[in-house]
């Protein structure tokens, strides 16, 4: 295995095409070199921080750091979540909707990853859990939001046709079920594509990182079917649990659709 | 029979009467005066707190998809959720009789393979008329279901109204055409400030 070592002078070089697309904005007038700025010194102090505070979890080691760490990522899933959502659901409804289908889903692929596949020594070691749940919350996120997203609008725009099917006598899992199906579809949209178009178009990140340190690229392939499986898995459980989630809280225990309910926010971020 | 007590619709004051088996009963009101929310809450499609009882059996007591089949709220603008009308239609009971109800409100079967959006407004709403009769309901509440046919058109729904009044039905009719209320209905209910029953028809109390 042969692994190369950046130097800070690397990365320097690395923010040429950067520099010069911000040059050209500036002689353009474009206005964009300030949120390029920012958006590029903001991703370099987060990888920055994150990169410090893994080695210090990896040293120490201790499971309660493991599972402080993982908490956080997971609490910025959840806020993640709930904030793109431009319909919410009244108070806790909203969070518990947000991140019970993530917490369930990435939990369960993260503990499938670490303990029974890969299973490290010991399996609960931080440089396993916690890479790997990042990669099923930042998906499971995505999926969540879209499917959220989807549903409740959804459910807004066809109020009229979901009430016609339910004065017809449709259960409420039938009358929203249009609704709920094009949610799915939407919320698994990108990580089907990601994985069809995988190899094709392009390598993964992930993958392409391994074989950067020098790993086997048949070894990093089997590394990222595994990923991908459990990533769209997770992604699945998480986005069918979100979605039968909305739609219960869309509608009440006699099958009539509540939409006042939901609120609407201004959408942020 | 349908009977309503303390029923507590959207804005309106609590309201009680009786729809005897056969009767109609007209809602009436100016535009925004609580008519669609009353049939709504009587088909338990909002939330409203009273009782509603049909053939003695309170609401919730049926499960809530019986008690919609059973009392059948159709709406004034008729909704689509696919691109023709015959999904709509695709219920057990969608059989022989389909073609026969569709020729007595002036339509046919081709009508339901049409895209909604080539079906005029008038044939729309007797699409969705039929899709709500298809099943043989025990009670109708019917918002404004003349209200975008012409005389013709108008014609056949009355006289399809009348036969199943004499069938027995019960019919609750939402409507500003007063000459409809006239020739059909057997009492009127007057929404406004304070709701009063007009009428003497056996059966119908004032709240």
């Amino acid at each position: 295995m042969t692994y190369m070592p950046l130097s800070l002078t690397d990365l320097a070089l690395s923010s040429v095409l950067l520099l010069l697309s911000g040059a050209l904005s500036i002689a353009l007038r474009l206005g964009l070199a300030r949120s390029m700025a920012v958006a590029s010194v903001r991703m370099v102090l987060q990888l920055a921080l994150v990169a410090v505070l893994l080695k210090f979890i990896f040293e120490v080691n201790a499971p309660l750091w493991t599972l402080l760490f993982a908490v956080i990522m997971f609490a910025g899933a959840v806020y993640e979540t709930v904030s793109r959502q431009t319909r919410r659901f009244p108070g806790w409804q909203t969070y518990v909707l947000g991140a019970g289908p993530q917490f369930v889903a990435g939990l369960m692929a993260t503990l499938i990853a670490t303990a029974a596949v890969i299973g490290g020594d010991p399996w609960y070691a931080p440089r396993y859990i916690l890479p790997i749940l990042g990669m099923m919350l930042g998906n499971t996120m995505s999926g969540v939001s879209l499917v959220l997203e989807t549903i409740t609008d959804g459910a807004m725009r066809e109020r009229a046709a979901i009430d016609a099917q339910l004065a017809l006598g449709a259960s409420r899992f039938e009358a929203l079920g249009q609704v709920m199906r094009r949610g799915v579809t939407t919320g698994l949209m990108p990580i089907l594509s990601s994985m069809a178009a995988t190899g094709i178009v392009a390598l993964p990140g992930m993958m392409t990182g391994q074989i950067l340190a020098g790993i086997n690229p048949v070894d990093a392939a089997k590394y990222q079917v595994m990923i991908l499986l459990l990533v769209s898995g997770a992604t699945a459980l998480g986005v069918l649990g979100a979605a039968v989630g909305a739609v219960l809280l869309l509608t009440d225990d006699r099958h009539r659709l509540r939409l006042d309910r939901l609120h609407t926010t201004a959408p942020q971020g | 029979m349908l009977r309503v007590a303390h029923l507590k619709a959207g804005p309106l004051p609590p309201l009680s009467f009786q729809v005897d088996d056969g009767m109609c009963l007209a809602v009436e009101g100016p535009s925004g005066s609580g008519k669609t929310c009353l049939l709504r809450a009587i088909a338990d499609l909002d939330p409203a707190p009273g009782q509603v009882f049909l053939d003695g059996g309170e609401r919730h007591e049926f499960k809530a998809q019986a008690w919609r089949k059973a009392v059948r709220f159709c709406a004034a603008e008729p909704a689509w959720w696919t691109d023709t009308p015959r999904t709509g239609f695709v219920l057990p009971r969608a059989d022989s009789k389909l073609p026969r109800l569709l020729e007595r409100l002036g339509l046919s079967e081709a009508h339901l393979d049409r895209s909604i959006h080539v079906l005029s407004t008038g044939e729309r709403q007797r699409l969705a008329l039929a899709r709500a009769l298809m099943d043989e309901p025990r009670a109708l509440l019917l918002d404004e279901p003349t209200a975008a046919l012409d005389s013709a058109s108008a014609a056949l729904v009355e006289e399809h109204l009348k036969y199943l009044l004499l069938s027995g039905r019960c019919i609750l009719l939402a409507s500003h055409d007063q000459g409809l209320i006239t020739r059909l209905a057997d009492a009127r209910l007057q929404l406004a400030r304070s709701p009063s029953i007009v009428g003497t028809a056996e059966g119908l109390v004032a709240p």
